[in-house]
Order: structure tokens, then sequence, then C-alpha cells
């Protein structure tokens, strides 16, 4: 048994893990899994379409990560911290596979880290600075993360029968997450909505600063079209999303938004590229050690 | 320093592991209502795979000994010896025993 490293410790235990009461039985959600690129797929459209489900949940885990130490509880800090690793980990698996496929030799840190601005396939909604940095507070991290996870969901239980088996994989492991990510913000938006005046006014507010991002989640963008068995059509999640969000507004008895749409710049989204300004921030902010110091582990 | 940091209520957490047959007391925890209590549980103490089963009960429900009572509620265990099943025969053929 090797003690170099505290997990290997745990999980090696010569395959026998009887004698640990907790923390054991860790599964590795692709084992077993067959990589090859399936036969008639594009491999430049199958790797663009894995780097846009991936840059949704890295950049929406860095900006979560931004209430570690500044959650309004102890409690909920850890809570976001869980939220925003799980979406780490959904990112790491979904670079690794745009990567592999793309057959470059770019692993999941060179796409991570050394890709600019422009490269970055994510849809605006999760770029947007809603607290704790000045562009929003809590409630709109509640707002965001409630729509996200809800949009997120109803893509991944159709991802998990796709015809590519890597991502059937991780979206089977991604939709356990978040279901659970989905009932967090709406334990939270039910809350805040039923609290006090003060409460219920900043939860409608923080709806309506981030619905403008909404219909963008939905519009299928042409690297999803070119792969009927293997993408998803956002459009087609969109009957579950007005479900879900009806219900949880319904029970808040919240307005729903009537906030017109953001416009795409010169007919292009986030998943052009084409993004707000908050995100060259949030790439600097990310990026600047691992540029600085090429190379560099931590 | 004397008040409190949080105004939530305290809750105690009960895990059930895997192959734990109980719930066993893991810590405690504040939240604004027993759901919520729940699902903080859920972060803050199974995050690395330790449970299978969550009970949380608000701490004020709990009504602990003392103590003071130290003595008088435990001392006099001490030293009946008599109290233990140690002194049978356990014939071999007896199984789970």
């Amino acid at each position: 048994m090797s003690f170099d490293n505290a997990y290997d410790a745990i999980t090696d235990g010569a395959g026998d893990d009887q004698h640990w009461a907790f923390g054991t039985g860790f599964d590795d959600p692709l084992a077993g899994v067959d990589r090859a690129v399936p036969a008639d797929t594009s491999a430049v459209d199958l790797s663009t379409y894995c780097l846009m489900l991936a840059d949704d949940a890295l950049i929406l885990s860095q900006r979560l990560t931004e209430w570690c130490s500044r959650a309004p509880e102890l409690e909920e800090d850890v809570a976001l911290a869980n939220i925003a690793l799980d979406l780490l980990g959904q990112a790491r698996l979904l670079l690794t596979r745009a990567g592999e496929v793309e057959g470059a030799g770019r692993d999941e840190d060179t796409l991570a880290y050394l890709r600019d601005e422009h490269e970055f396939r994510n849809v605006r909604l999760v770029e947007l600075d809603c607290g704790p940095g000045p562009g929003g507070d809590f409630a709109t991290t509640i707002a965001r993360l409630l729509v996200f996870s809800t949009w997120r969901l109803a893509v991944f239980t159709q991802l998990a029968h796709s015809a590519d088996p890597v991502l059937a994989a991780i979206a089977a492991k991604g939709v356990k997450e978040l279901a659970y990510h989905r009932d967090h913000a709406a334990q939270w938006t039910l809350r805040l909505a039923g609290g006090t005046d003060h409460s219920r006014t900043r939860m409608i507010a923080a709806l309506d600063q981030i619905w403008p991002l909404v219909d963008e989640l939905f519009t299928p963008h042409p690297v999803e079209q070119s792969l009927p068995a293997i993408a998803v059509d956002p459009a087609t999640a969109r009957p579950e999303f007005d479900d879900v969000l009806d219900t949880v507004l319904t029970a808040a008895t919240l307005p729903r938004p009537t906030v017109p749409p953001m416009s795409p710049v010169a007919g292009r989204t986030g998943r052009d590229g084409a993004h707000t300004e908050a995100l060259g921030y949030l790439l600097a902010e990310m990026q600047h050690l691992a540029r600085s110091l090429p190379g560099a582990t931590w | 320093m004397s008040t409190p940091r949080s105004a939530w209520p305290l809750y105690e957490v009960f895990v059930r592991g895997k192959r734990g047959l109980n719930h066993v007391h893991v810590g405690s925890l504040h939240a604004p209502d027993d759901e919520m209590a729940l699902r903080n549980a859920r972060d803050l103490y199974t995050r690395r795979n330790e449970g299978v089963s969550i009970w949380v009960v608000p701490a004020s429900a709990i009504t602990a000994s003392s103590p003071d009572e130290k003595d008088p509620f435990f001392a006099p265990a001490g030293d009946k010896v008599y109290r233990h099943p140690t002194f049978y025969e356990i014939p071999e053929d007896v199984p789970h025993l």
C-alpha cells in the first residue's frame, strides 16, 4: 500500500476495502468506455461540441469559486464550492474528450489555460458576474444556477443516450450532479422569495437580470445540428425547462420575467466565441498563473 | 465575541455509512430550516462517499446528560463486572454469538 497519496492509500487496499467504514467505493465514470470517434462523424464538429459543453461548466465553476470564503454562511460556502467542483469535474472530462478527438495534442490544461477569449464556446449566461463581485448578489447567483442547472439537466438527460459513448457516460454521471444543483437553487429560490420583502425584491431583480440570456441557451448552433445522433438539439430541452421554471416560480409566487433577450453581436453569441466583456477579466484571473509560469505544477 | 456568528439554529447530524448498521453522530451545522439542514449535511458530511442515509435533529431537541452528574450517572456501572455476560460457557456449535 502506498502512502504517497492519501486516496491511493484508501482505494488500493489490495482490492479489499471492507475494513473501511467510510469513504470507499470510488468509481471511474468512464471505465470501459470505447473512446474511438464514432463512424461517419466529423472530428472537428465533435471536438467543438465537447468544447461548448466543457466551457459552460468550466466558466460557471470559476464564477462559483469566487464565493469561496465569501458566502453568506459557512454551510453555503461549502455547498457552492461542491457545485463548482462537480462542474469542474464535468469540464475536465469534456475538455479531455475535446482534445483527444481534435488530435492536435492539446490536453485539458492546454485547452483551459491557453485559449483566448474568442476561442471559448460557452453560453454568455455563465460568464456574467452574478456576485460576489459588483455585478450581482447571492440571489443573482441562485437565479443563474437555477436557470443553468435546469437547462443543462434537460440537455444531459438526452445526451446520456448519445451515439458517442464517451459523451453518454459523461452525461450519465452529470445528470445526478445537476439534479442536486437544480434542487439546491430551487430550495434557495423558494426561501429568498418567501423570506422578507427585501429578499423577495432582490430575488425578482435577480431573475430579471439574468433572463435576457435565457433564449441563447435554446438556440441550436450549426455544430449541434451537424451531429444529429450525437449532440442534443437544445431547442428540444425548452419544454422541460419551462415546466420546471413554472413549477418553481409558481411555488415561490414569483412573476415570470418578461425582459427581452440580449441580442447577438453581429449575429454571433457565446457559442461562436462572441462574449461579454466579463469573460476577459474572468480568464485573466483563471489563466494568469498557468501563463506566467508555463509548465508549472501545483 | 459573545454573539453567535450565525443566526440560524444549530442541528446535529447523524450519518449511516455504507457498511455501518447505525446512524452515527458526525457533527453539527447551522441551517435556516429542517430541509436545508439535510442538504447542508449532505454537502458538509458526505462529500467523500461516507454515507447512504442522513438524519438531522435540531440541537434544541436533544436532552443531554450533564457533566456535573457524571459520577451518579456513570460511576456506579464501573464495578459491576457481573453485568457483563462473561460467565457463560459458549457451546462451539452456536453461531452468531
